[in-house]
């Protein structure tokens, strides 16, 4: 990659982390949810761990689930939003007659998602040491391995979206929240995937995020990471990533052709 | 007669079955100012779009710099830019925020240097650390034509530059249109519904109409051949098919 695109990649990037300097509200948002989230199922936890023998083996599995959760949620977000951002702010236009090429303004959603993710999920890890005395940074390097394979997903759902509101305009805006829960009761966040229905399995492990969910949970019973798991998630998440990054490519060229790029915006 | 810095053949674009526009055909010499004028859905906007690689055409050539914009655009987007009253820099930006961003977009060497020049030529420093979202229509036609110059481009699109502006703001814009033309020797298209503009800045005129070019010519040309002492008439004969030129020029 020729310097000419780093530079227009972080040039994408720092238009995202100027109106976050100038909006402290929007990052502490971004870090709240997460906390939330992670503090409403730690109490949760709790309770179980004196009512359920499953959860009582593995102290902090169901914190540990919901904070990766959250990984591959932001992950999401962070591409979709910033895409979108750009259509509430009618800049596509601008943005499209200058010389960075769509490749280049994917990668710079993908590194404001890295970005948003962090400070959104890092305070949630952290906060749940003091409160439940709970590490999720215990688990050492599979705790990456899981992070980026669920970022990654989280990135080709948030790419296929882009493309979706590329292609259909703001109002298919709320598939960004509608299309990664669609995901979730098959994800096997908080449960193994043997407890959904046998039919309902194959589709499960068609998913990135079930392999590593397996495997975190695997980690956290003691059992040490499962290459095989990790390797179903790897390979998934290329195909399913790549897949998405073509299809946001391939919807910009539709988009050209058909004049949706002259007049995006609310 | 310079070479031409665009070169338009049998360009032809349609919209759901729609011609947008229609078999045009046009050049526009290097260094020299051209407006594209013509009623609303005449094929302008859709014109430059295609101009600037926003827009795919159906059919025809486009070459702008010598390069064909379909297949080589990065090659010539670098050395063109664009500015419309339409088209909107991010509101919650601020005007540096925003001359940075596009700064780095359009590799800028020395790039606080350039924003400093282009602030004081355009008399932005005062606001350079403004929303751009708080800006009166006049500060932020400036951001706009900033932004646009950021590249000293060779071309310079311009879609109504100075719609929604008051005369003297107006008229100050048509002056540093001018200005950058003699010193920097840039080729200017622009699509205007103000005919005293088209007067006083275009060396060339090109009429669209229902997305065909219907006639062309330097304005003075254009209004001996109608027998009108403006333009203004002369784009109500053309739009209205109430009077026909003297001699067919259009080709």
């Amino acid at each position: 990659m020729s310097g000419g695109a780093l530079r227009r990649i972080g040039a994408v990037m720092l238009r995202h982390l100027y109106i976050m300097r100038g909006s402290w509200p929007r990052v502490l948002e971004m870090a709240y949810w997460p906390a939330i989230n992670m503090t409403l199922w730690g109490f949760t936890s709790q309770f179980f761990v004196t009512h359920s023998s499953w959860v009582a083996q593995t102290g902090g599995i169901l914190i540990g689930a919901v904070i990766l959760w959250d990984v591959m949620f932001r992950g999401n977000l962070g591409v979709a939003l910033s895409f979108m951002e750009e259509m509430w702010s009618r800049n596509l236009g601008h943005l499209s007659v200058s010389p960075l090429r769509p490749h280049e303004l994917m990668a710079g959603m993908l590194g404001m998602s890295l970005v948003r993710t962090t400070i959104g999920v890092l305070p949630a890890g952290l906060l749940a040491i003091p409160l439940y005395h709970y590490s999720i940074f215990d688990m050492g390097l599979p705790l990456l391995a899981f992070w980026v394979n669920l970022m990654v997903s989280g990135w080709a759902i948030g790419l296929g979206v882009s493309a979706l509101v590329l292609r259909f305009g703001l109002g298919a805006e709320s598939m960004a929240w509608v299309m990664i829960f669609a995901l979730a009761p098959l994800a096997g966040i908080y449960y193994p995937i043997t407890t959904l229905p046998a039919w309902l399995q194959p589709l499960a492990w068609a998913l990135p995020p079930a392999y590593v969910f397996e495997g975190m949970r695997g980690v956290m019973q003691g059992h040490g990471l499962d290459w095989g798991l990790l390797a179903g998630a790897v390979g998934l998440n290329l195909f399913y990533v790549g897949a998405a990054g073509l299809m946001f490519l391939h919807v910009h060229h539709v988009a050209r052709r058909r004049g949706l790029l002259l007049n995006v915006g609310e | 007669m310079s070479s031409a810095a665009i070169v338009v053949e049998n360009l032809r674009k349609s919209f759901a079955g729609q011609m947008a526009v229609d078999d045009v055909s046009f050049a526009v010499a290097s260094g020299s100012t051209t407006a594209l004028l013509g009623g609303n859905g005449a094929g302008k906007t859709t014109t430059i779009s295609m101009l600037l690689g926003l827009l795919l055409p159906d059919g025809g050539t486009i070459r702008v710099l010598g390069e064909d914009m379909v297949r080589h655009r990065y090659r010539v987007l670098p050395r063109v830019n664009f500015s419309s009253p339409y088209v909107e820099l991010p509101h919650r930006l601020t005007v540096a925020e925003n001359l940075t961003v596009y700064g780095h977009l359009y590799g800028i060497d020395h790039l606080k240097r350039r924003i400093d020049e282009l602030a004081e030529e355009l008399e932005l420093t005062a606001i350079l650390k403004r929303p751009a979202g708080k800006l009166s229509a006049g500060q932020k036609t400036r951001v706009a034509l900033a932004k646009a110059m950021l590249n000293r481009p060779e071309i310079l699109l311009l879609d109504e530059p100075t719609a929604s502006l008051d005369p003297d703001t107006a008229d100050w814009v048509r002056g540093f249109f001018q200005g950058y033309q003699r010193r920097s020797g840039a080729t200017i298209l622009l699509a205007s519904h103000n005919m005293a503009e088209v007067e006083r800045l275009c060396d060339q005129v090109l009429m669209m109409k229902q997305g065909r070019l219907v006639d062309r010519g330097s304005p003075r040309d254009l209004l001996d051949r109608y027998g009108r002492d403006d333009l203004e008439q002369v784009f109500l004969d053309i739009a209205r098919d109430r009077r026909q030129p003297s001699a067919q020029a259009a080709s």
